[in-house]
């Protein structure tokens, strides 16, 4: 997805803006599809501007620091974590991430036994909901082709090599259930605080192609 | 009522369909064994068309075993799994005696 600058700010073409404005940023075929559907489905009254506009704002608003909040908040309160893993709807919301759209959750949790790693092999799906939008290579043939069947090689590329003797488990998100992975709780964090370690789960450990960050020190 | 259950021996379906599905290819005609229940969801091949996607159907995470998956391709250790998300109508009831 390419980006510009527009009113200094970095923006991404979501196939949303009005045409008249992207007159002079060039757009790839797939854009210009985009926005020609997005055209005629709001001339046929068939979807609402504003929703979409709504969704692409709740989506940005959402980023892998939402993630983290909930899976540092999993590490500190295991009753909280009981909760997440039982009814992840729920417990999302007491932070208050709702669920938007008709896809649930659903948490898979690491342990010294299993490792997971997400993948969506037919499209793209992720936990928007609460991590913001996919990274590129989530969307990429490669990532969704490799990761069912080389789960180990691709994870080795990511800087990550799982022990033999941990089952990987790969999730293939197929239907309406986008999946969060808990990460393991690095060792030497006993004595961090909630907000501390918020700052040692990425991204790539909610997917399972990396696990959260040693703390530094 | 759901018809598997969680450690149920199935097989997915092994049907060429030229509408909108959720089953990934590679995967027809497997067997695995159900890992978990996910709940009932609107079917997302009437959705996809417009419809209300009613009856609702079961999902189920389906494990299968990436040795017997995949064979030479899995240079992973035995015991590593793939889990996938299958919808009722795509999965038949199997025995261990039935064929891989």
């Amino acid at each position: 997805m390419s980006t510009h600058t527009h009113h200094g700010h970095d923006h991404s073409h979501d196939g949303h803006e009005h045409e008249g404005m992207l007159e002079d940023v060039e757009l790839s075929e797939r854009a210009r599809r985009v926005l020609a559907m997005e055209e005629l489905l709001a001339e046929k009254g068939v979807i609402d501007r504003s929703e979409v506009q709504r969704l692409i704002d709740f989506q940005g608003a959402r980023s892998p620091v939402d993630g983290a909040r909930v899976v540092a908040r999993a590490w500190s309160d295991p009753d909280y974590k009981r909760r997440l893993l039982a009814d992840p709807e729920a417990a999302l919301l007491e932070l208050g991430y709702p669920l938007v759209g008709s896809a649930k959750l659903a948490v898979l949790e690491n342990t010294d036994a299993v490792h997971h790693l997400v993948v969506c092999t037919l499209c793209s799906c992720y936990p928007t909901s609460l991590l913001g939008l996919p990274p590129d290579w989530y969307k990429s043939f490669a990532y969704r082709s490799r990761a069912v069947v080389n789960p180990r090689g691709v994870m080795r590329e990511f800087g990550l090599d799982v022990d033999s003797d941990v089952e990987v488990r790969v999730v293939d998100s197929t239907a309406d259930l986008r999946y969060l992975v808990l990460p393991q709780r690095p060792e030497g964090t006993e004595g961090l605080s909630e907000e501390e370690l918020v700052a040692l789960v990425t991204r790539d450990s909610m997917i399972g192609v990396g696990v959260a960050l040693a703390p530094v020190g | 009522m759901a018809r598997f259950q969680p450690g149920d021996l199935v097989q997915v379906r092994d049907a060429q369909q030229g509408t909108h599905h959720r089953t990934p290819a590679y995967i027809k005609g497997r067997m695995g064994r159900v890992h978990a229940l996910s709940g009932l969801y609107p079917n997302p091949e009437t959705l996809a068309y417009g419809a209300d996607g009613m009856p609702e159907r079961d999902l189920y995470l389906v494990a299968f075993d990436m040795k017997d998956l995949w064979g030479e391709r899995f240079d992973g250790p035995a015991g590593d799994t793939l889990l996938v998300d299958i919808y009722e109508h795509w999965l038949e009831p199997a025995s261990d005696g039935g064929t891989a």
